[in-house]
């Protein structure tokens, strides 16, 4: 642990009134959970919850060629994005090893913002400054310029329709616009990292408490409650959706994590990584190492990260993420596994839980997921 | 929260009833199940088997990590609490009574468990 102080977001003293559970989140102070998590992750699925997302990393590029240096950057094809649509992407290093995964917004034709994990925001402003090089492009550092909040869940439009104006049912899955919520200023994005329909709320931190609690007072009718980091990572995990340090690293890319279509070799120009990137898109179609499958328990006892995926006696891959999953009533786990064991339904997989090998079931990812 | 006063605590946040013929019931405190988070699967030591105070005897999940049980005092088990095996919120939910974890024949005892008074100004700490 390092000893730098923890840092705080504008909701930090509303946090402690609720009687709110800290932990230190890659440097930050950040409700884990309010009560019980598992009724936090149950009130998202079924009614809607509102999170402080604050500690993620906002990085503005802006500029004439703030598309291309986004296209040179990162994998994806960034200048094709329409204003007002958002793109799931990754920043890779020269060797295609996976920096960060991100979101990017295009707010206007010359401007987008990055939003990347708070773990990694430095990383990922630094590598988007150095290679800003000979663009004509600014990137400019807006970790302290938003709040984020988050409203998931079924009830969230609802709740959000009675406090804006904006046109939400015309706000598709992965857009954004801007706003008045609750007569703040906001960027209304249709993200979410829960596997279910909400809304990121980008905001003046200034303006939090007073959104926080407008935003509360609309969910009391329809049982939106306040939620921690640690049912947003019970939530992803059912959803199959990776984290970073868990499913996602720089010694991966990301065709290693299945992730491959976000690599776009056909967009205009060169980019960080390609040449490879395209020895592992071939490898991984060819010869893969590993693969990252979902396990399901068949008892009780909880897979943990860094635990061994055995079969047969021999150790054939890792546990990624694991938790108990209050949606399935059973212990579920995202994990690598050698090639020749990844196929859902393979027999004789288990899991080394403390020197005991428990049964698991391989199945295919996700684990949930809602009815539209 | 309060540690109900005719209890006695271990540093390894079990609690400890006095002795009724030979045999003591243990949990952990509220405190700890506090800091648990949902406790989702408990392992209790088995019927007959002797504990030894200070040593591991069980373990208990919670969504986000796994702690080990340790054994208050010395002794032969004589119960357990099959409520909270199958279902382990109870440790949440009731901590100081449905919560229980198992019933203990002493037979030996360290000096240094707490009195309630103790133990909440250990915690406090």
């Amino acid at each position: 642990m390092s000893s730098t102080p923890l840092r705080h977001t504008a909701l930090d003293a509303l946090h402690r009134s609720l009687g709110a559970t800290m932990t230190d989140f890659a440097g930050w102070d950040m409700p884990l959970r309010y009560g019980s998590e598992r009724d936090e992750h149950l009130a998202v699925r079924t009614r809607a919850g509102l999170f402080d997302l604050s500690h993620m990393g906002e990085i503005t590029v802006t500029g004439p060629e703030a598309g291309a240096l986004l296209n040179f950057a990162l994998v994806g094809n960034i200048a094709a994005v329409g204003v007002g649509r958002a793109r799931y992407t990754m920043i890779c290093d020269a060797a295609g090893g996976i920096l960060d995964d991100l979101i990017v917004y295009r707010l206007a034709d010359t401007e987008f913002m990055v939003v990347a994990n708070a773990s990694n925001a430095q990383v990922v402003l630094d590598a988007l400054t150095a290679r800003a090089e000979g663009f004509d492009a600014e990137v400019r550092d807006d970790r302290d310029a938003y709040a984020l909040l988050a409203v998931q869940g079924p009830e969230s439009p609802g709740i959000l329709k009675s406090l804006t104006d904006a046109d939400l049912d015309g706000l598709k899955y992965y857009a954004g616009l801007p706003g008045t919520v609750a007569g703040v200023p906001a960027l209304i994005a249709r993200t979410g990292y829960t596997g279910e329909d909400g809304f990121e709320l980008f905001v003046k931190p200034e303006h939090a408490v007073e959104l926080w609690q407008a935003l509360t007072k609309a969910g009391e009718g329809v049982g939106l409650i306040a939620c921690g980091l640690s049912c947003r990572d019970t939530l992803r995990l059912e959803a199959g959706m990776p984290l970073y340090g868990h499913e996602l690293s720089t010694a991966l890319t990301p065709f290693d994590a299945g992730l491959g279509r976000v690599v776009k070799f056909d967009k205009d120009g060169d980019f960080v990584g390609r040449e490879a990137l395209a020895q592992a898109a071939e490898r991984a179609a060819t010869n893969p190492p590993r693969v990252l499958v979902g396990l399901v328990a068949e008892g009780r006892r909880v897979p943990r990260a860094g635990y061994a995926v055995v079969a047969g006696g021999e150790v054939i891959g890792e546990v990624t993420s694991g938790a108990p999953s209050p949606t399935l009533g059973k212990p579920i786990a995202m994990a690598y596994v050698d090639a020749a064991h990844a196929a859902p339904g393979t027999p004789g997989v288990g899991v080394d839980i403390r020197g005991s090998h428990e049964p698991y079931e391989v199945v295919a990812l996700p684990f949930y997921k809602r009815r539209k | 929260m309060s540690n109900p006063q005719q209890l006695r605590y271990s540093k390894e946040h079990e609690w400890l009833s006095g002795a009724e013929n030979g045999v003591s019931t243990v949990g952990i405190t509220e405190h700890a199940a506090n800091a648990l988070g949902d406790v989702v699967f408990v392992q209790l030591p088995e019927v007959g088997a002797t504990v030894t105070a200070g040593e591991t005897c069980g373990e208990l999940e919670s969504t986000k990590s796994v702690s080990e049980l340790y054994a208050p005092v010395t002794g032969e088990i004589v119960e357990v609490n099959q409520d909270v095996v199958d279902d382990p919120a109870l440790v949440n939910s009731a901590p100081f009574e449905g919560g229980w974890l198992f019933k203990v024949r002493v037979t030996d005892e360290p000096e240094e468990l707490l009195s309630a008074d103790e133990y909440t100004a250990y915690t406090a700490g």
